[in-house]
């Protein structure tokens, strides 16, 4: 048997030598029997003794723990949030100026050409002291070029503050809110993708309620020397366990999101990768940030090629980089996640179609070791998202 | 009496004359997680010693299973269609992948035997 190879293990932008860097939870990982692999240049869980599967489904219907320590976290700060929101709003397609204080985004930092050098997440301070202050979290990968990328557009007066000493572990599943009230009173009531300063059991930390496995969930910002008591709390809740990579990723398949340097890179855009929901309508319509000449091309009359959903008719996983056909052999694209849905039963998949066969229900083939195998396009996500949507 | 042997690769022949039952060890299926997915050989295939025979496939990667010596198949276990788990559960017993008919039984003094094996996984 060859040695099974961690898909998604190491992305190609880390050198192949550098000395894998840890998180504050690793001796607890250890502890807990997970089995480590190298991922965005960190030793992370990829799996914990009781396996994928079932930690997969153990989020969909409880709560799990993922240490997400590796992503970048960092403060842009200035004189006051209009200062600060324009100049972010050179860099990406989101409205940043009309964040309201505890709101959270998602959006792309884009390069000239309108390709996607990184996705994050965004958040505006609920404290009025700390107005002027937008929160970023960053892919682990991406985090030095982003970083670097940032400081070096932001005019005078606005400046990076990159939050080294900070941990980052995300409660997910329809538990979670259940589960996180009983250490930070008030987080039943949080909308979704918003975000509160507050203290667990005394920890002062930051949550947002946001996540990447397609449930309701919550991210915790914590100092790094505080995250280890704050993990050990929540992995005393009967409903919690402990998430490695390998469900994290096949969570967020099921849910249609993507992984940066998989689904989404340099050379895909907003509006091809189907994110043309996070860019708002006034950035959509007046442009401002790097790309719109493409952007708004692509918006105006279509892009050529689109990431849909792929369901395979069989029982065979179609793995990243498998070849897209028609059902007659003509090349159309290709997959860019693939793999086993726990919760679908059965393989699932994302890729870049031509745009004429983008449409769901389209029927294609997947090329897998030589075998045409049938599939067709499914509406995203594959799990419909059960986030906490409520107004604010 | 049937006499198993193993390869470096961690698959398995159990040999009952000139018949041999294959398939993946106990350390495989653990290193490999959850099987989700086993895509087996053509009944009739000849299969040379040290070639692709089989796919198991887990949540996150895709294993090629290779013929411990060369044979043609002549069975292979169909349930593990329906029920890939099989693999994890009961590597040694219902996980069992094909079984071949062994074209030259020199070929089994160059695999390990049970304990050779146990201390080779020891060794990892």
């Amino acid at each position: 048997m060859t040695e099974p190879s961690d898909a998604n293990a190491s992305p190609p932008t880390s050198p192949p030598d550098a000395p894998l860097r840890t998180t504050p939870l690793n001796a607890r990982h250890r502890q807990l029997g997970a089995r480590m692999v190298g991922f965005g240049g960190y030793d992370m869980p990829v799996q914990f003794p009781t396996g994928i599967l079932a930690e997969h489904l153990w989020t969909r219907e409880n709560a799990g723990l993922f240490d997400v320590s590796h992503m970048g976290q960092g403060f842009v700060v200035g004189a006051d949030h209009e200062t600060v929101a324009r100049a972010l709003e050179t860099l990406c397609p989101a409205d940043i100026v009309g964040l309201k204080p505890g709101q959270q985004r998602y959006s792309q930092l884009l390069n000239d050409a309108g390709g996607i050098l990184d996705d994050f997440m965004v958040t505006r301070s609920t404290d009025p002291a700390e107005d002027g202050a937008l929160m970023f979290v960053v892919n682990a990968s991406r985090k030095e070029a982003d970083w670097a990328h940032i400081e070096a557009r932001l005019p005078a007066g606005v400046r990076l503050m990159r939050a080294e000493n900070r941990a980052l572990v995300a409660l997910q599943g329809p538990r979670a809110a259940d589960v996180l009230a009983r250490h930070v009173p008030g987080v039943a009531d949080m909308a979704f993708m918003t975000a509160v300063s507050a203290a667990f059991d005394g920890i002062d930390c930051h949550v947002s309620r946001s996540g990447y496995s397609g449930e309701d969930g919550f991210e915790i910002s914590v100092r790094a020397r505080r995250v280890e008591d704050l993990a050990d709390a929540l992995l005393a809740e009967p409903e919690v366990k402990p998430i490695g990579l390998g469900a994290r990723d096949s969570l967020r398949l099921e849910a249609g999101l993507c992984l940066y340097g998989h689904d989404i890179d340099e050379t895909t855009s907003p509006v091809e990768a189907a994110l043309v929901w996070s860019m708002q309508k006034r950035r959509r319509e007046e442009g401002g940030f790097p790309g719109y000449e493409r952007i708004r091309r692509e918006l105006a009359e279509g892009a050529s090629r689109k990431r849909v959903g792929i369901l395979p008719e069989g029982r065979a996983p179609a793995r990243e980089g498998a070849e897209i056909t028609t059902r007659d052999g003509r090349p159309v694209g290709v997959v860019t996640s693939g793999g086993f849905g726990p919760s679908v039963g059965g393989p699932v998949a994302m890729g870049y179609v031509a745009a004429d066969m983008a449409a769901p229900g389209s029927e294609l083939s997947l090329v897998v070791r030589g075998n045409a195998l049938p599939a067709r396009v499914v509406s995203l996500p594959f799990v419909p998202h059960r986030y906490a949507r409520r107004v604010v | 009496m049937a006499e198993t042997r193993y390869t470096r690769d961690h698959e398995y022949i159990r040999v009952d004359g000139d018949t041999g039952t294959v398939g993946i060890t106990d350390y495989a299926q653990q290193q490999l997680g959850d099987v989700v997915f086993v895509e087996l050989p053509q009944v009739g295939k000849s299969v040379a010693k040290g070639g692709e025979a089989a796919v198991v496939e887990s949540v996150k990667a895709a294993s090629e299973v290779y013929a411990p010596v060369a044979g043609e198949v002549v069975e292979v276990n169909g349930d593990l269609e329906g029920a890939p788990g099989t693999v994890n559960e009961d590597p040694k017993g219902r996980g069992w992948f094909m079984k071949m008919r062994i074209t030259d039984p020199a070929q089994l003094a160059e695999l390990m035997t049970e304990d050779q094996y146990n201390d080779y996984v020891a060794g990892l």
